[in-house]
């Protein structure tokens, strides 16, 4: 489905009440925010709203004409299903303006308890083909899915051209270049995941060594980096430390960088994207506010002329300042680097 | 799962053939640009093993990205003869309406309202995801749907992660749609260790494993228990007769589990691994660690 150009949506994340306003007061369309639990994939330790600040989230939002859009996006094991629900349930009484969602069980409980809440399929829903969505559409009525950061430009192009639900994709922030939804690397080194707990390579997992060879950094006991006395350490997600293959030591999954999508605007808008997405509920309101600052004012100007649509130096400089290891990527959008 | 070349894939199911295995997953995971063998080459190797008494379904791929890759997963979903098992939606959502497949582990099926979908769907089997532990497995099994089998995976390198890029071509220095199929020159995957030469995980294309092979050998007695009608082996080159008489003695009660562990432990790489199943990281050991000091 091809989307008017005027109405790209750009979705930000609040991880707490400062930075949901920080967020709306730079232009975003609208918020996306979880409870304060393991029932959203940023169960990271302050994060997340009780029911009192989801009140003050939905008033602040809905006064300025935004939306709030609400994640509840792991999977629930059967001890847990009932806390998940009344997630649903609370959400559902607060009058947000949609879930998301991952879970085809907790999908079904919301599209027959509440048939008019409006449902997008999380990308931990891992979708990445039309006929997957259409999957979620048929027995859900998902609205919209919001695409892993796995597919190039192409393919999203083939994605849009083939379904009649509304697609969102990731524009800024860090970089999971693993099929969100099936991965466990997490798990598999600290117990913990983003499926069941909504946490990756959790802060808790995370130790700190000063040794002659320089600062290490480990996860539950594994070595993920080791960092020369003038090198920049940075945290040590797992897929983005450096190992041996063969002989070689490297950045074998990924380097730390942030995606950044400012190049390919007038592309995704004219391939039919319907919204924006910034990555980062852990991240404090200052970087909501500057990242969503810079994206509100590159969106209005590809939407209002995207021919001349030009990217500013100003604005890559002003992104890479909060960027993950202070640099960016197109990530598998752009097919080389795949 | 590896990309093995044309002779190795035959040479292997023809050993399977002769084996006692029950039941047989063919077809391609992983990398949909691995065609060493065709569709009618996997359909060909299915009759075989068909005519040898074994169940034969056809996988389909984990990551499903190009118009192409939808081609092929439909043309498996759509062979009218053998059930599938679908590792994505898409595979389901291309089935017949009410033809019966299997919920492969890639599929999140995390709890008994997803089962009940599933089965609503026409799943006839569910593999219960690698994530799951005893606790959830009991739950689910005490409301599984009727007439729906359940897998558990027991032996192997724990398939982890899935990517669009391809970490074998990454560590040749080379870009995926140039990868001169470098994967084949690694038979049981890339191993990646950390720097203080920790094996850690086994690259092998876009999938990311563990180095660590997950082995339940000593739960076959709970896993009867809870009514698991179906374990499921990972294939790899060296050793498979031996693993494959080693679980099938344990499931027959006729070797003692502890034992059989013990014989494993041989066939595996980098050593065990039963973390997940206790709630615990995948990467640690619980039941093998105790055997190993009983024994």
């Amino acid at each position: 489905m091809i989307a008017s150009k005027k109405n790209v949506e750009l979705v930000c994340p609040a991880g707490n009440l400062p930075a949901l306003k920080a967020a709306i007061d730079n232009g975003a369309d609208c918020v996306y925010l979880g409870f304060r639990d393991g029932t959203n994939a940023r169960n990271f330790p302050g994060l997340g709203f009780d029911t009192k600040e989801l009140d003050r989230a939905i008033d602040y939002a809905h006064n300025k004409g935004r939306k709030v859009l609400m994640a509840i996006n792991t999977y629930p094991r059967p001890h847990q299903w009932q806390q998940w629900c009344q997630a649903i349930d609370r959400s559902a009484s607060h009058h947000v303006d949609a879930l998301i969602l991952a879970d085809p069980g907790l999908m079904h409980y919301a599209a027959t308890t509440y048939p008019d809440l409006r449902l997008h399929l999380s990308v931990q829903g891992s979708a990445t083909n039309h006929e997957a969505i259409d999957f979620y559409a048929r027995h859900y009525a998902i609205r919209r899915v919001v695409l892993p950061r796995v597919l190039s430009l192409a393919q999203i192009k083939q994605v849009i051209k083939n379904t009649d639900v509304e697609v969102e994709v990731f524009g800024f922030g860090s970089l999971c270049v693993m099929v969100e939804g099936r991965c466990t690397l997490s798990s598999y080194v600290t117990g913990k995941s983003p499926n069941s707990n909504g946490v990756c390579s959790p802060a808790e997992a995370v130790r700190w060594e000063e040794t002659p060879q320089g600062r290490r950094s480990r996860l539950n006991g594994v070595l993920i980096d080791e960092y020369a006395p003038d090198e920049q350490a940075g945290y040590p997600t797992l897929c983005k430390g450096r190992y041996q293959v063969n002989d070689n030591i490297f950045y074998a999954i990924e380097e730390p960088t942030s995606l950044n999508i400012l190049e390919i605007l007038p592309e995704l808008i004219q391939a039919g994207v319907v919204a924006i997405k910034v990555e980062g509920r852990q991240r404090s309101p200052a970087y909501v506010a500057s990242v969503t600052r810079v994206l509100r004012e590159a969106l209005d100007r590809c939407m209002a002329n995207p021919d001349t649509f030009r990217v500013q130096p100003a604005w890559m400089a002003q992104l890479d300042k909060v960027a993950e290891g202070a640099c960016h990527t197109l990530g598998a959008y752009h097919r080389p680097w795949q | 799962m590896y990309f093995w070349n044309r002779q190795t894939v035959l040479d292997y199911y023809n050993m399977i053939a002769q084996s006692p295995v029950d039941i047989v997953y063919l077809g391609e995971t992983v990398c949909a640009k691995r065609r060493e063998l065709r569709g009618e080459d996997w359909l060909d190797l299915a009759a075989i093993l068909e005519d040898a008494g074994k169940e034969v379904v056809l996988s389909t791929l984990s990551l499903i990205e190009a118009e192409s890759d939808l081609a092929q997963v439909k043309r498996v979903c759509q062979n009218g003869r053998y059930r599938i098992e679908a590792n994505d939606m898409a595979a389901i959502n291309l089935q017949k309406p009410g033809t019966s497949f299997v919920v492969g582990p890639h599929i999140n099926t995390y709890n008994s309202s997803m089962l009940a979908q599933m089965s609503d769907l026409g799943a006839s089997r569910w593999v219960m995801p690698l994530e799951l532990d005893d606790k959830s497995l009991t739950a689910m099994q005490q409301q599984r749907p009727e007439n729906m089998e359940t897998e558990v995976f027991v032996f192997g390198r724990l398939p982890l992660a899935f990517s669009a890029r391809c970490y074998t071509a990454r560590a040749h220095n080379i870009s995926k749609d140039d990868c001169g199929f470098c994967c084949r020159e690694y038979e049981q995957g890339l191993l990646l260790s950390t720097r203080e030469q920790q094996s850690f995980l086994v690259l092998n294309g876009i999938q990311v494993q563990s180095a660590r092979t997950y082995c339940l050998i000593d739960q076959l007695p709970r896993l009867e228990q809870l009514g698991v009608d179906i374990l499921r082996l990972s294939p790899q080159l060296q050793g498979m007769t031996e693993i494959i008489d080693l679980v099938d003695q344990v499931r027959h009660h006729r070797l003692e589990p502890a034992l059989a562990a013990e014989s494993l432990n041989d066939h595996m790489p980098t050593g065990p691994c039963d973390g997940y199943w206790y709630g615990d990281p995948g990467m640690d050991i619980r039941g093998m660690d105790i055997q190993e000091k009983r024994l």
